[in-house]
């Protein structure tokens, strides 16, 4: 082969090296491995969010449905906009919303800061610590009532014992000013560790190199604290209070097993209350649009916090 | 030069962990109570004040095993050496057992809907997620963003639909219909993660195999998969966790026959009210494989959660 006719077979080969010929092309492969999991998203994600959007333009009640289906338009919003029950049901969610991100994001950050000190055996007790994280939130909302008995349930018991007031003269699931707080103690007890994960991984990120030089100039700890480590965990710290509030916004598993939205329905979250719309008064146009409200809540809130979140992420 | 000016003294390191471990019992407390509870005796559970120091008993386990009624006069006379230690034992409460309870049905249940959605949303994802990262797809970004905000609808939103869907399809309280459904809620979360995964192992590797003439399905196999398989683990135990966890969607589209175990703990009655010993076996029972898997991998689920928020 002269050396001319090599030089262009070298150069040609490697890209027909990339479109193989030998087995199924790129394009093929791509659609093989995209298709069944585009084919379920549509169906179980989409496709039932366009429903619910219809429904939520309806009368339709799934259990009367052979009742005519009529169009009302946005008759179900206004009636939702002007329900006070759903204000007060926000009112509930928003309580246990600001009081669970609070805690958890002093506690979690507190303790990432702790276990960052690297004393010995932190790893068993990381794992200890982040149990409670990965269990059912109905099952722990069960077995917290128990817990939260006045008589014979733990907790009392131990406030009695820290504090010397009678175990049996508070209920924390049966007053209604407690209620809101038992609540959120367990979700506290549950999520603080996710906080602190990804505290610590924030906390972790920060070259050494960075406090070694601000030690050089002198720089207090307490200084160091404020202007290093503090800015730097910020973008972690934000994105936990993200998948927190989304999450807790969603709460039902944990709350409807711990209080049913009681007493009254002093902690009815939204959730609690959808599914009594749509579920056991079975006013499922009614409820469709109170979830598509929901949706656009969360979602609104979302991106206008991830464009904030990206501003910090840039400085 | 080894002095380190990062490095905590051994006074703070000895405070941190004083108050991490302090932290960590107190933490630790009710799970170690509820455990305890499943130990004890029905009269022992509600004792006032709450007993530390008890007789174990196995009789809450038995319970959640058995079926039983109140045993009539002729069962009470029966001498009862030659029965097994379990008949026994509810026999001194005076009962008779009739048959197994429908705890073992559930809990398989949740094993099943469990594993096998995990399954096919760990296959179908890492597909996809392949396809996201190495292949030129439109509108990729939008379609990933998209796909991560589905999962900010409440469940019981989604579930409205879903309910009416499955009816129509004949799909309510089937495992079919269970494992669909959180598959396609895991898949979300898998492709997400693993394309995040995949994109950081460099492409010069299966660029590498594609001109050693390997086929473009033989360099994700043997190239890609393998590096991305602690990733793809991580994925999978979430998944998992997920499906077995999961409450709202199992209590209101399964009542008999796909019923996982979470909505039927919180249902187990005894003769007076909640059977506490019973429903802490179960919950015991029920907490000790995702237990197990947590302290047995948490280095892959402390990167898989973490993993979220390092990426950009």
């Amino acid at each position: 082969m002269s050396g001319k006719q090599a030089v262009q077979t070298i150069q040609t080969k490697p890209v027909t090296a990339l479109n193989s010929a030998k087995g199924l092309s790129d394009r093929m492969i791509a659609w093989i491995f995209i298709a069944p999991t585009i084919i379920i998203l549509l169906a179980i994600n989409i496709f039932p969010l366009i429903w619910t959007i219809y429904l939520s333009f309806t009368n339709y009640r799934v259990n009367r449905p052979n009742k005519d289906v009529e169009f009302v338009g946005l008759r179900n919003y206004e009636r939702i906009l002007s329900d006070t029950d759903i204000w007060i049901s926000m009112q509930a969610t928003a309580h246990f919303l600001i009081w669970t991100i609070v805690l958890q994001v002093l506690i979690g950050f507190f303790l990432a800061y702790l276990i960052n000190k690297k004393f010995k055996g932190n790893d068993l007790w990381t794992t200890i610590i982040v149990l409670p994280m990965m269990l059912s939130p109905a099952v722990v909302g069960n077995f917290w009532t128990f817990l939260y008995q006045p008589q014979i349930g733990l907790f009392n018991y131990v406030v009695g014992f820290v504090s010397g007031a009678d175990p049996s003269s508070f209920s924390m699931i049966g007053d209604v000013a407690l209620a809101p707080w038992a609540i959120v103690i367990v979700d506290t007890w549950m999520w603080t560790p996710f906080v602190m994960l990804i505290c610590l991984a924030g906390l972790r990120s920060i070259p050494d190199s960075i406090y070694e030089a601000a030690e050089c100039d002198r720089a207090s700890k307490w200084r160091q604290f404020w202007t290093i480590t503090v800015p730097m965990v910020l973008p972690f710290l934000m994105l936990a209070v993200l998948f927190r509030g989304i999450e807790n916004f969603k709460m039902f598993d944990l709350v409807v097993q711990l209080t049913g939205g009681g007493p009254g329905s002093i902690t009815e979250v939204t959730s609690i209350n959808l599914k009594r719309e749509a579920f056991e008064k079975w006013r499922t146009g009614y409820a469709s649009a109170y979830a598509v409200i929901l949706f656009v809540t969360i979602f609104g809130i979302a991106s206008i916090y991830v464009k904030a979140l990206n501003k910090v992420k840039e400085r | 030069m080894s002095y380190s000016v990062t490095e905590p003294s051994q006074r703070q390191k000895w405070f941190a962990g004083f108050l991490v471990i302090g932290y960590a019992l107190i933490t630790l407390l009710p799970l170690v109570w509820i455990v305890a509870t499943g130990f004890k005796s029905g009269s022992d559970s509600i004792a006032y004040p709450p007993k530390i120091v008890f007789e174990p008993t196995v009789e809450g386990y038995v319970n959640l095993f058995t079926a039983q009624t109140r045993m009539n006069n002729e069962l009470a006379l029966e001498p009862r050496e030659q029965l097994p230690w379990y008949e026994q034992l509810v026999r001194e409460k005076g009962n008779t057992i009739v048959g197994p309870s429908r705890f073992s049905e559930r809990f398989l249940n949740s094993v099943i809907i469990g594993f096998g959605s995990t399954f096919f949303a760990i296959v179908l994802g890492t597909a996809a997620a392949y396809a996201f990262s190495r292949f030129r797809i439109p509108l990729k970004d939008d379609l990933l963003f998209f796909i991560l905000s589905t999962r900010m609808m409440p469940p019981i939103a989604v579930a409205i639909p879903i309910f009416l869907m499955f009816r129509q399809l004949g799909l309510n309280d089937t495992h079919a219909g269970m494992i669909l459904l959180y598959t396609a809620v895991n898949l979300s979360l898998a492709v997400w993660l693993i394309n995040g995964f995949i994109d950081e192992i460099p492409i010069e590797y299966e660029e590498a195999a594609l001109i050693d003439g390997y086929t473009r399905f033989q360099a994700f196999y043997k190239v890609v998969l393998p590096q991305a398989a602690t990733g793809i683990a991580s994925t999978a135990i979430f998944c998992l966790i997920f499906a077995w966890n999961e409450y709202a969607f199992a209590v209101l589209l399964t009542s008999g026959t796909a019923q996982t175990a979470p909505p039927f703990i919180p249902t187990i009655i005894g003769v007076s009210g909640q059977d506490w010993p019973a429903v802490a076996a179960g919950v015991t029972i029920f907490l000790l494989p995702v237990t197990v898997f947590t302290v047995l991998l948490r280095k892959h689920l402390l990167r898989g959660i973490t993993f979220g928020a390092v990426r950009k």
